[in-house]
């Protein structure tokens, strides 16, 4: 401790000199640069995807691709059946999935002991993560197998139980955000608990429940693979008949990409662009507006 | 005459603080200023702070403050809370700047080279200038061994050796190393509250800094760990410039040879009132402003 | 009359009167419904896979041969394909998702990394058979021109680097998966890292630590196990990712040799055979397959579920 400290470097030369300093910060430097391009990388795959799908479907997107139904080679049909299956398919999941996902959030959230809370979430969670071909498989053995019948109808249920458990979670955490206050004033009031329920708590929640809703529709829109045993997929236009096949615009792409006949490809690309449009449309609205809350 | 024969001289001719009770009135302080220098060590360590200005983007935090910070010295910066205290603080080992549109105007000279200046890299600024914060902030992931040299080993791989010996200077620097020295590889965050604080203070230690700037360090401890700390700036005001922020008068009276009186200008900006030799800020202060703050007028 | 602040408890007790339990009985079969749906699909694919699973035993996971007409079924190739598919993934799907965690979080104003956030969620919500079509048209192409090209003449010594390259094949798989499950990795890093008190963060930095060295020795080592929760749950949606994979994988029942030679994944088996399969054995024996999968990606989510709640210290997330 003694000629150590004495010969230690002046204040002044810790400050300004070293080569040990000087390699630290071309290392710091040069990290923080790859970490922004990996971040710009990230970006990359979106725009590629975007552009091929809008150049190439643009091209063979028309009127007919929408209003006609499938031509064997492609040439002057279009995708009515799938433009169709889809918009059926998905209300009517829509309709199963919203308000059971609804409801038991509600039960989740405002009846439910802790314990049967957990377990719930839990269950919904897990849910998600399900691949959405066990999905398929599952409901194929109670809604087809049975009645050895493809179905538009077991499509639906298909799709609904995709959209459930993204439907109860996102309610959930809306209805999270309501105060206490506003459920203890309507109770004050006298009102009833499944009045104040529905009128009070699910009404000032009612934007985060319907931002949920609209992902969990834009997910089912985009799914395929539950589809492949439930709905199958059809060449013909099939309206309103929930009993029989129906054709859907992610199951059209499927088996349109994997023709060997370019006109058929095309119309793969054009309906991938009606989708992707769609699906995108809806998430960058939902999204936009809470991004727009968060900035603003 | 070699300087640890100097050092015990003076150790014992430094009478030891009286112990502090917490409702006493602001007792006359009993340290005796800077501790003598032995001959032929250089006395380096002196800040001075010329006309510092800290502004957050539009907003002007801290305004014309010039003072100077004694080298192996306790200096104190007390004042009512909001006031600039710790924005101050940290503009002398620049860690204001991790706040987006942090800046400061005016000259910090650290033995005379302006901290600010192009040739000085803020990273190297931090080993000679070392900071304790006011809640303990040991790494949770790293042993208590690991915690104190984390600073170290930035610089390159050391020998386990050299640590070692580190790690042991450190600690009984920081009067830990006999409380832990059977358990260095149980993690930092098992240890109590002051004894995390003394681990912090360890680790500040171990890139052998020559200031070490204290935000309220006690605040966040129990009486006794506030005591076993105070104690340890005492010791350690022998080798390092200490600056403390504190919004404990007492324990400012008791720690510190030089105490600085902030407080809030109706600009909402922080300013310097006045800064003394402890004795006399609180016994004999120049202003009417610090008089009324050290009686309890307000604050 | 109390109301309780514990979400859960709200209103159970303050419903006592006979429309209120009405109601409050039909909000809870709906939330049950989920429980059933959960435990119904576990115990039907177990049902429906039982035929093939009891004939064969282990020889169902060890077994290379899948053979519906000779009746024979083992599932290692689909195994082995599925999981290299989604290790490739993994491999370059955590540096790069790592890194731009990193960046979005610790290092990128905000008028940088809103948009981009916004650009990598989006991403997410790309349909997998939208993913499928690209990629079999525009990536398989390009990768199989440059960068697979390139690994086969570099590395090509290597088995597994072995040409020639096709632009299908387990390798596109892996690419696309990448891209597919970067979203999840990156929010989740992200969040993870966000959590991290800043104490740590000035701790670092006091002690003279550059913003890469602060990051790497404070930051990182507190997040660790958030972040392999995100990876894990990368993991698992990688595995049971299905239409993009079926599209690009080349479809052949094979145990691959090199990275560029087609395979097929247990999700992509299930999906080209299921409904040309014959009741009975092969459809138990698909379903089998499903069962595996199931087990699987069941593990990883609740394994990886419990890394993150750890460190981001939220009561329930959301993948």
């Amino acid at each position: 401790m003694t000629a150590a400290t004495l010969a230690a470097p002046s204040i002044a030369a810790r400050l300004t000199g070293s080569r040990v300093g000087r390699r630290r910060k071309i290392v710091d430097r040069s990290m923080r640069t790859l970490a922004f391009g990996a971040a710009l990388l990230c970006a990359v795959p979106l725009i590629a995807v975007l552009y091929f799908v809008t150049a190439n479907g643009l091209a063979a997107f028309s009127l007919d691709l929408i209003t006609k139904p499938p031509k064997a080679l492609g040439i002057g049909g279009g995708a009515a059946n799938a433009v169709v299956g889809t918009a059926q398919m998905v209300a009517l999941a829509a309709l199963i999935a919203v308000p059971i996902g609804v409801m038991a959030a509600v039960y989740v959230g405002e009846f439910a002991e802790r314990r049967s809370a957990r377990l719930v979430r839990f269950c919904a969670d897990v849910l998600v993560g399900v691949p959405s071909i066990l999905i398929g498989i599952f409901v194929f053995t109670f809604l087809v197998l049975p009645f050895k019948q493809f179905n538009g109808f077991a499509g639906a249920v298909a799709l609904a139980l995709i959209m459930i458990p993204v439907v109860m979670r996102t309610t959930e955490e809306s209805l999270n955000l309501v105060p206490n206050a506003l459920r203890e004033a309507s109770l004050a009031l006298g009102v009833p608990v499944w009045r104040t329920v529905l009128s009070v708590v699910l009404r000032t929640g009612l934007p985060g429940i319907l931002t949920g809703s609209m992902l969990a529709f834009a997910r089912a829109m985009g799914e395929t693979a539950p589809l492949l045993f439930t709905a199958l997929g059809s060449r013909l236009v099939n309206v309103g008949d929930f009993g029989r096949p129906m054709d859907a615009l992610p199951l059209f792409i499927y088996v349109n990409a994997r023709q060997p006949v370019d006109a058929l490809n095309q119309q793969a690309w054009g309906a991938a662009f009606l989708l992707l449009l769609v699906v995108l449309i809806i998430n960058v609205a939902v999204r936009a507006r809470s991004w727009g809350r968060r900035i603003g | 005459m070699n300087l640890e024969t100097a050092v015990r001289e003076a150790d014992e001719a430094i009478e030891a603080p009286p112990e502090p009770t917490v409702l006493a009135p602001v007792p006359v302080p009993q340290s005796t200023g800077p501790a003598p220098v032995a001959a032929g060590v250089p006395a380096s360590g002196e800040i001075v702070i010329d006309d510092l200005h800290v502004y957050y983007g539009g907003f002007r935090a801290v305004k014309g403050v010039s003072l100077k910070i004694p080298p192996r010295a306790v200096t104190a910066i007390i004042g009512p809370s909001g006031c600039g205290k710790s924005t101050f603080l940290r503009t002398m080992n620049r860690m204001h700047e991790l706040t987006a549109g942090a800046r400061v105007e005016g000259r910090i000279g650290l033995d005379g080279i302006d901290i600010y200046s192009p040739e000085v890299d803020p990273v190297q600024l931090r080993r000679v200038v070392g900071m304790v914060f006011q809640r303990p902030n040991p790494f949770p992931t790293m042993s208590i061994y690991d915690n104190v040299v984390s600073g170290l080993k930035l610089t390159g791989r050391k020998k386990r050796s050299e640590l070692d010996e580190v790690v042991e200077r450190s600690l009984r620097r920081a009067a830990l190393w006999d409380e832990v020295k059977d358990k260095l590889k149980q993690p930092g965050t098992s240890l109590s509250g002051g004894q995390q604080q003394r681990l912090c203070i360890a680790r500040a230690l171990s890139v052998d800094p020559e200031v070490i700037l204290m935000d309220e360090p006690a605040s966040a401890l129990d009486p006794i760990a506030t005591l076993r700390v105070e104690e340890l700036i005492a010791e350690l005001r022998r080798q390092y410039t200490i600056v403390i922020v504190t919004h404990n008068m007492q324990q400012a009276s008791r720690v510190s040879d030089r105490t600085a009186f902030f407080t809030m200008g109706d600009d909402r900006a922080g300013y310097l009132v006045e800064a003394d030799d402890t004795v006399k800020i609180f016994t004999n202060p120049r202003e009417q402003l610090t008089e009324d703050y050290i009686s309890g007028r307000f604050g | 009359m109390t109301t309780t602040t514990a979400a859960a408890d709200r209103f159970s007790k303050g419903a006592s009167r006979v429309p209120d339990l009405l109601f409050r009985s039909a909000s809870g079969v709906f939330a049950w419904v989920i429980v059933a749906v959960l435990g119904l699909l576990a115990v039907l694919l177990f049902l429906n896979s039982n035929q093939a699973l009891s004939k064969f035993g282990s020889s169902f996971l060890t077994g290379t041969t899948w053979d519906p007409i000779a009746g024979i079924y083992g599932a290692l190739p689909f195994i082995v394909g599925t999981i290299a598919s989604s290790f490739i993934a993994i491999v370059l799907a955590t540096p790069i998702g790592l890194l731009t965690a990193i960046f979005l979080a610790e290092l990128a104003p905000r008028r940088v990394s809103i948009p981009l956030t916004f650009t990598i969620e989006l991403l997410a919500a790309i349909p997998s058979v939208v993913f499928g079509l690209w990629g079999v048209f525009v990536l398989g192409p390009f990768l199989k021109n440059t960068v697979e090209a390139w690994i086969a003449s570099t590395l090509g010594w290597i088995p597994i680097f072995a040409g020639p390259t096709d632009g299908v094949g387990l390798f596109a798989a892996g690419v696309i998966l990448t891209l597919m499950i970067l979203p999840t990795i990156i929010a989740i890093s992200r969040d993870v890292i966000t959590a991290v008190p800043d104490a740590q963060r000035e701790a670092m930095l006091a002690l003279g630590a550059t913003r890469w060295e602060m990051i790497t020795k404070a930051v990182l080592p507190y997040a660790r196990s958030g972040i392999i929760g995100a990876v894990i749950l990368g993991l698992g949606r990688a595995l049971g990712e299905t239409m993009a994979v079926t599209m690009v994988i080349g479809n052949k029942t094979q145990i691959p040799e090199s990275v560029f030679q087609s395979s097929q994944t247990m999700a992509s088996q299930i999906a080209t055979t299921f409904n040309e399969a014959s009741i009975g054995l092969q459809t138990s024996a698909l379903i089998g397959l499903g069962l595996v999968l199931l087990v699987i990606t069941m593990t990883l989510n609740v394994v990886a579920r419990l890394l993150v709640w750890r460190v981001s210290g939220r009561g329930e997330g959301r993948a």
